[in-house]
C-alpha cells in the first residue's frame, strides 16, 4: 500500500521528521518498501493567471504571453498549444531551479521571456509534456505551486503482513503511528448525514457467517458526472489508484482513508431488495474486469429477487455498477468474513483491493461509519439526496478477552516488564483491558483479527516497548558436548574428498528438462511439478547425470577444456501413494587426466582414473564393481558399484550416443552413488601384524581375453593360505608375443609368515598352487 | 739437513695442486712409499753421527706428520669439491610449477552452510534434515498456517504432479519433524534446498535457507537477539556489524521478526525468526507452558552474497568454473 506521508500527518502528526516518521512505520512492523518523493526538488514556481495570448511576431508556433504574477504582470515567451488567456498555469520565474533547467531572463527570437510557462513533466511530477499544467481556476496568482499542489509530501509503499488487514488504511497506519509515538489520534470528523428521503432497501443475510453485517444506503438524484476534487484525485494518484469517476472515487478513497471497501450500485438496475447468499450451480457473472465468472455455492454473492449483481467482497458485477448516466445509487458498506473471502482470488485468478482487505480483516464495528463518509462525500461532489442507513445484522465476529500474565511476558521477552509499562502500552494501542494486579485481560478491537492468544498480547507488548529496546541475550542452556558419530561418513568428509580428488563441487536445480529423464535414465513420463516455472524445469530428477552433463556442455562452451564437477543432491521418484527421495552423489570427469602440465605425457581420464576416486571415498568396507548395463552409459564400459553385496550406484563411460546427442567432442566419466548407502564406514579394529620379512613373487600368465582379472584375483584369493599377505596385478599386456584374443596379466604376490622367515621351499608351494589354480580355472598359460 | 726441508716444500707444494685422488696417492707415494724420497732421505740416517741421530729422527717425523695432514686435509678438499660439482649439477629449477592432479573446490554456499553449521556446532546445535517433497501439512498446517490462510500466498509454492505434495518453501517443516522425535530441550540447525514459484534478479526458484530452532523451560526473545547478533558477528568476523529486529509475521512464531543487517550503510534483510508459536508446540504434544523457545531461518545465499561481495543471486546456479573457482 502506498501512501502521501502529508494525509497520514492530517490523522496523527508527532513532532519528527520524514525519515524519522518512516522509521516508526518500519518499526512497528509495517515494512516500509520504499519512500519517494512527490516532486522533485525545485523552487521559484508560482502560479499566474495568463491575461493576454498574441502570436509571436517572428515564429508561427510560439505565443507572447501577458501574464499576471499576482504582484506584476510581465511578459513570457510560451510554446505550448494549450495556453489561452485566462488559464491559471505555472511560471517558472527567472532564477527558478527546475530539474535540470535554470531559468534565465532571455529574448526569444528577439522577444523579451520573463519566465517559462511550465507542463506537468517540467516540473518532474507527471509524464504529461503535451501542454502547460493547467491550475484549478480558483488559484490565486502568486502563490507557490509547491504550497498549491502540496509537493512537499513523501510517498510511502508498506507491505503490511498478512495478519494486519487494520493497517491497510490511513486511520489504520495512523493508530500504529501514534501507539508507537504517544502523539494523540486526531479524532475523526463528524460524518453524520441529513437523510432528505425515505427509501428504504430491504436486506436480508442468507449466507449466515459469510456475511454478518450489511449496511446500506440509497441515495437519489446524483450528478454522476461531477469533476472530483482536486484534493481527492490527488491523493488517490498519490496512493497509486487512478481517477475513475466520481462516485467510484469516493468509493476508493473512503477505503485508503478508513480502510472499508465500498460498492456503489446504480439502484436502477436493482430489482427488489439485496440479498447476500451463497452462489448456485449453473448461475454466471460478468464482473467488472469484463471476466465471466461462474458461479457456485462456495463463492459469496450480492443478489437482487432475480439475479446475482455482484461477487460479494471482490468485485462488482458489470451490469450493475454506477456510469455517467447514473441518477440513483445504492451504497454498500458490508462486513464479509475473511474465511468467506480467503483463497478465492487464487481461485478465480484476479483480486481486488477490496478482496486483499477482507481476506485479512476489516473493522465490522464501522460499516455505518464508512457508509456515513462516502454518503457526505457524494451529496458534496455529485450532490443528491440521501435515504436512511439499512441495516441488517447476523452474528458478529466473537471477541473473547485474551489474558495476559506479567511473568510470562518476561519470560517470553527475556526482559523485566512493569504492570504499569502493559497497561500504558495497551491503553496507547487503544484496547480495552481489565488490569487485576499482574493479569491483564484485553478484549480485542473489533479492528485486529491477530489478537487471539497471550503470546499475540506479548508480541504487542515488546512491539510497542520496541524491539531495539530488548538486550541482546547471553545463551544459557548449559554447555553440552554433542554425539561425534564415528561410523558415519558425514557429507562434509565426502564433499572433503572429492575436492582432493579435483572435483568442483555444483549445485544445480533439482527440477530439471523431461529430456534428459527421458535420455538418461529411460524414463518416459517423468515425476512432473504441477506448476514448472519454465518447460525445461519441469520434471523432478531421477539422477544427477543430465544436470552434470548439462554443467559440463555449459562450461565446455566457455572454454574449459578439463572439467571435473560433483553434486550432492536430492533425487525423486513415485513411491507408493507419495514419493521417495534419496541423497545422492555424482560426478563427471572430462578432458585431460591431469591439468596439461610441464613434464608429464597428455593423457585422458579414463574408466580407471574414476573408479580410484570412487575407491578414495570408501575405507573398511568391501567396494565391488561389475559389468552393468545402463542406458546412459557406454555398455562395455560400464560398472555397478557393490558395497558389501548392495548396488549402492554405478560408474562408466557416457554412451556415445548421448555424447554425441550432448555435442561432446569425447564421452566423460560418469558416476552416482546413493549417498546414505556410503555414508556406512567401520571403526578401524587392531589386528596383531607380522614383523618378519616379506618375500615378493611375481607371476605372470597368458589367458583368454574375456577373462576379468576380478574373477582371477578372487580365485587366487580363495587358494591363497594364509602365507599370502598381499596380491595385486601390477600389469596387463596385449600385444606382441601374446595370441591376439588373449592377453598377459602379472600379478604380485607377497609373502609373510608370522613368526619366522619362510624356505624357498614353502615359497615355491604356495606360488604352485596359485599357477595350479589359474591353470585350472581360467585355461592360463605360465610365462616364463 | 736442508734437503730434507726442500722435500718436504716440494711435497706440500705437489698435493695442493692436485686435484684427483688417485692421482694425489700417487704423488703421495712418490714422497712417503717404500722408495720414496722420503724414506730414501731416512735411510741416509744412519750415516751421521749418532749424537745428531734423535734430533734428526725427531725432525723427520715431525715431516712426516705434516706431509700426512697435508694429504688428509687436500683428500677433503677434494672430496668435497666433487659434492659441489654434483650439487651444482643436480641443482632445479624451483619455479617450475608442481605436477600432479590439482584440487577442486567448494560452492561457495556450502562453504557458508559448514560455517554455520561450524558456528552452531559449538553452542550446541545438531544438524537435522528433512523431505524436500513435503506434504501440506508439514510445510504448511503445522506450522499453523490453516488452508486459504492469507500467508500461504507469500509463498508461492511448487505442487506435484498429484496436487498435494509439494516442494517445500522453507526448511521449517523440519522443525515439526524434529519435534515429533525429539523431546525438549533440543537445540538443532538444519541446512537446505528450498523452492518457490519465483525468478528474477533478486529471486531463484531454488534457494537455500538455514532453521534453527532452540526450544527449552526459559529461551527468550532476548536470547534470539542475543544468539542471531552474535552468530551474524563471528559469521562476518566484524564485531561492528549491526543487527536490527523488525517485528514481521510468520503464522508458526509469535513474537516474530525480520533479521535485518548492517556493515554501516543501510539494512539488509538476512531472515526471519520468533518465538515458536504455542500451537505449533501444541501440533507437536510439546506443553507450552513448560517449554518455549526460538526458531529462525537465515538465508545462506544472501549470507555468501554479503561475506565474498557477490552481486548476482544467479551466479551461484548456474554453475560457471569461472566463478566457482574463485572461491578455492
Amino acid at each position: 500500500m502506498k501512501f502521501s506521508e502529508n494525509w497520514l500527518r492530517t490523522f496523527v502528526d508527532p513532532p519528527i521528521t520524514s525519515a524519522a516518521l518512516a522509521d516508526v512505520v518500519m518499526m512497528c512492523g509495517l515494512d516500509v518498501e520504499s519512500v519517494e518523493s512527490a516532486a522533485p526538488a525545485f523552487a521559484g514556481v508560482i502560479a499566474a493567471e495568463v491575461l493576454e495570448v498574441s502570436k509571436h511576431p517572428a515564429a508561427d508556433r510560439l505565443q507572447v504571453c501577458r501574464v499576471n504574477t499576482g504582484i506584476d504582470v510581465i511578459t513570457v515567451v510560451c510554446g505550448a498549444p494549450n495556453v489561452a488567456a485566462g488559464l491559471r498555469v505555472p511560471l517558472a520565474q527567472v532564477g527558478a531551479k527546475l530539474p535540470g533547467i535554470e531559468i534565465r531572463q532571455a529574448k526569444v527570437r528577439g522577444v523579451e521571456s520573463s519566465g517559462m510557462l511550465c507542463s506537468a513533466k517540467e516540473l518532474g511530477i507527471a509524464d504529461d509534456a503535451a501542454g502547460l499544467l493547467i491550475l484549478p481556476a480558483d488559484t490565486r496568482p502568486g502563490d507557490d505551486i509547491r504550497k498549491i499542489l502540496d509537493l512537499d509530501d513523501q510517498l510511502i509503499t508498506i507491505k503490511p503482513t498478512p495478519n494486519r488487514g487494520d493497517c491497510l488504511s490511513m486511520l489504520g497506519v495512523a493508530r500504529e503511528v501514534a501507539a508507537m509515538t504517544g502523539s494523540a489520534l486526531k479524532p475523526l470528523p463528524d460524518f453524520s448525514v441529513q437523510e432528505e428521503i425515505a427509501d428504504r432497501i430491504d436486506i436480508a443475510l442468507e449466507a449466515g457467517e459469510g456475511c454478518p453485517r450489511y449496511s446500506a444506503r440509497i441515495v437519489r438524484g446524483v450528478n454522476a458526472k461531477a469533476q472530483p476534487p482536486h484534493w481527492m484525485v490527488q491523493r488517490l494518484e498519490r496512493s497509486g489508484l487512478r481517477s475513475i469517476s466520481a462516485i467510484v472515487d469516493v468509493t476508493n478513497y473512503v477505503m485508503l482513508e478508513l480502510g472499508q471497501p465500498l460498492h456503489a450500485f446504480d439502484h436502477a438496475h436493482i430489482a427488489g431488495g439485496i440479498r447476500v447468499r451463497p452462489g448456485r450451480n449453473g448461475e454466471t457473472l460478468k464482473v467488472l474486469n469484463g471476466e465471466d465468472v461462474k458461479l457456485d455455492p462456495s463463492c459469496l454473492v450480492i443478489a437482487d429477487q432475480d439475479k446475482a449483481l455482484a461477487l460479494a467482497g471482490i468485485m462488482g458485477g458489470a451490469d450493475s455498477g454506477v456510469t455517467d448516466q447514473t441518477q440513483d445509487v445504492l451504497l454498500e458498506s458490508a462486513f464479509f468474513a475473511p474465511a468467506a473471502i480467503a483463497g478465492k482470488a487464487r481461485v478465480l485468478g484476479f483480486g481486488s483491493d477490496s478482496s486483499y482487505r477482507f481476506e485479512r480483516g476489516v473493522d465490522f464495528a464501522a460499516t455505518p461509519r464508512a457508509l456515513n463518509r462516502a454518503t457526505r462525500l457524494i451529496l458534496e461532489i455529485c450532490g443528491g439526496h440521501a435515504g436512511p442507513l439499512c441495516e441488517a445484522k447476523g452474528i458478529l465476529p466473537a471477541r473473547p478477552a485474551v489474558r495476559l500474565r506479567r511473568a510470562r511476558a518476561e519470560r517470553i521477552i527475556g526482559v523485566p516488564v512493569a504492570a504499569t509499562e502493559v497497561a500504558a502500552i495497551f491503553a496507547r494501542l487503544g484496547f480495552e483491558f481489565l488490569q487485576l494486579g499482574d493479569e491483564f485481560l484485553v478484549t480485542p478491537p473489533s479492528y485486529r483479527f491477530d489478537i487471539a492468544i497471550e503470546e499475540d498480547l506479548i508480541e504487542e507488548v515488546a512491539r510497542v516497548r520496541g524491539y531495539d529496546r530488548i538486550p541482546e541475550g547471553r545463551p544459557r542452556g548449559g554447555a553440552v558436548i554433542l554425539p561425534a558419530v564415528e561410523t558415519r561418513l558425514s557429507d562434509r568428509l565426502v564433499r572433503a574428498r572429492m575436492v582432493v580428488r579435483d572435483y568442483q563441487e555444483i549445485v544445480s536445480y533439482s527440477f530439471v528438462d523431461q529430456a534428459w529423464e527421458r535420455d538418461f535414465a529411460g524414463i518416459e513420463s517423468p515425476l512432473l511439478l504441477a506448476n514448472p516455472i519454465a518447460a525445461q524445469m519441469s520434471a523432478m530428477r531421477s539422477n544427477l547425470l543430465g544436470s552434470l552433463v548439462d554443467c559440463l556442455k555449459l562450461n565446455f562452451a566457455r572454454q574449459q577444456e578439463r572439467v571435473r564437477l560433483f553434486e550432492i543432491g536430492c533425487c525423486y521418484e513415485r513411491s507408493g501413494a507419495g514419493y521417495a527421495q534419496r541423497k545422492m552423489l555424482g560426478g563427471i570427469a572430462y578432458g585431460d587426466a591431469v591439468g596439461e602440465q610441464w613434464g608429464s605425457a597428455k593423457r585422458r581420464v579414463d574408466f580407471y582414473d574414476v573408479k580410484s576416486d570412487i575407491e578414495s571415498l570408501l575405507t573398511g568396507r568391501a567396494m565391488r564393481f561389475e559389468p552393468v548395463q545402463r542406458l546412459a552409459l557406454h555398455p562395455g564400459r560400464a560398472a555397478a558399484i557393490l558395497i558389501d553385496g548392495g548396488a549402492v550406484g554405478s560408474l562408466g563411460e557416457l554412451h556415445p550416443q548421448l555424447q554425441q546427442k550432448y555435442d561432446l567432442p569425447f564421452a566423460p566419466i560418469v558416476f552416482e552413488i546413493n549417498l546414505d548407502a556410503l555414508s556406512e564406514r567401520k571403526l578401524p579394529a587392531y589386528c596383531e601384524f607380522s614383523r618378519q620379512p616379506t618375500v615378493r613373487r611375481d607371476l605372470a600368465v597368458e589367458v583368454a581375453e574375456a577373462i576379468t582379472v576380478g574373477a582371477m584375483l578372487n580365485a587366487l584369493k580363495k587358494a591363497a593360505s594364509g602365507l599370502v599377505c598381499d596380491l595385486a596385478p601390477f600389469d596387463v599386456y596385449r600385444g606382441k608375443g601374446i595370441d591376439s584374443d588373449k592377453k598377459s596379466v602379472a600379478f604380485r604376490v607377497l609373502l609373510q609368515d608370522t613368526s619366522r622367515t619362510l624356505t624357498d621351499a614353502e615359497v615355491d608351494k604356495e606360488i604352485g598352487q596359485l599357477v595350479q589354480t589359474l591353470q585350472e580355472e581360467f585355461q592360463a598359460r605360465l610365462r616364463k | 739437513m736442508e734437503k730434507l726441508d726442500d722435500i718436504v716444500q716440494e711435497a706440500l707444494a705437489q698435493f695442493a695442486g692436485i686435484n684427483d685422488p688417485v692421482e694425489l696417492e700417487q704423488v703421495k707415494a712418490r714422497y712417503l712409499g717404500k722408495a720414496g724420497t722420503l724414506t730414501e732421505l731416512q735411510k741416509t740416517l744412519g750415516r751421521i753421527p749418532a749424537a745428531e741421530r734423535p734430533a734428526m729422527g725427531v725432525k723427520f717425523n715431525a715431516a712426516k706428520v705434516q706431509l700426512e695432514a697435508a694429504l688428509a686435509s687436500r683428500r677433503e678438499t677434494i672430496q668435497r669439491k666433487k659434492l659441489e660439482s654434483q650439487l651444482a649439477q643436480e641443482a632445479l629449477d624451483v619455479t617450475l610449477p608442481g605436477r600432479g592432479i590439482g584440487s577442486g573446490g567448494l560452492h561457495p554456499v556450502t562453504r557458508t552452510l559448514e560455517r554455520i553449521e561450524a558456528l552452531f556446532h559449538s553452542l550446541g546445535f545438531e544438524v537435522a534434515d528433512g523431505p524436500e517433497i513435503e506434504t501440506d501439512f508439514y510445510n504448511f498446517t503445522a506450522l499453523n498456517q490453516p488452508e486459504n490462510h492469507p500467508a500461504r500466498s507469500m509463498h508461492d509454492t511448487f505442487y506435484l504432479e498429484d496436487g498435494k505434495h509439494l516442494l517445500r518453501t522453507h526448511t521449517s517443516p523440519i522443525q515439526i519433524r524434529y519435534m515429533e522425535k525429539h523431546r525438549p530441550p533440543l537445540r538443532i540447525i538444519a541446512p537446505g534446498r528450498v523452492y518457490r514459484v519465483d525468478s528474477d534478479a533478486t529471486h531463484s526458484p531454488m534457494f537455500h535457507q538455514v532453521e534453527g530452532l532452540w526450544i527449552d523451560e526459559s529461551v527468550s526473545f532476548s536470547d534470539l537477539k542475543g544468539v542471531i547478533a552474535e552468530f551474524l558477528r563471528r559469521f562476518f568476523e566484524r564485531d561492528d556489524l549491526k543487527v536490527r529486529f523488525r517485528p514481521s509475521f510468520f503464522p508458526f512464531t509469535e513474537p516474530s521478526a525480520e533479521i535485518d543487517m548492517s556493515f554501516g550503510d543501510g539494512w539488509l534483510e538476512i531472515g526471519g525468526c520468533g518465538m515458536v508459536h504455542p500451537n505449533v508446540l501444541k501440533n507437536v504434544n510439546i506443553d507450552s507452558e513448560q517449554f518455549q523457545g526460538f526458531a529462525f531461518g537465515l538465508g545462506p545465499d544472501r549470507l555468501t552474497m554479503l561475506r565474498y561481495g557477490v552481486n548476482d543471486l544467479r551466479l551461484f546456479f548456474e554453475n560457471d568454473l569461472r566463478f566457482l573457482k574463485q572461491f578455492n
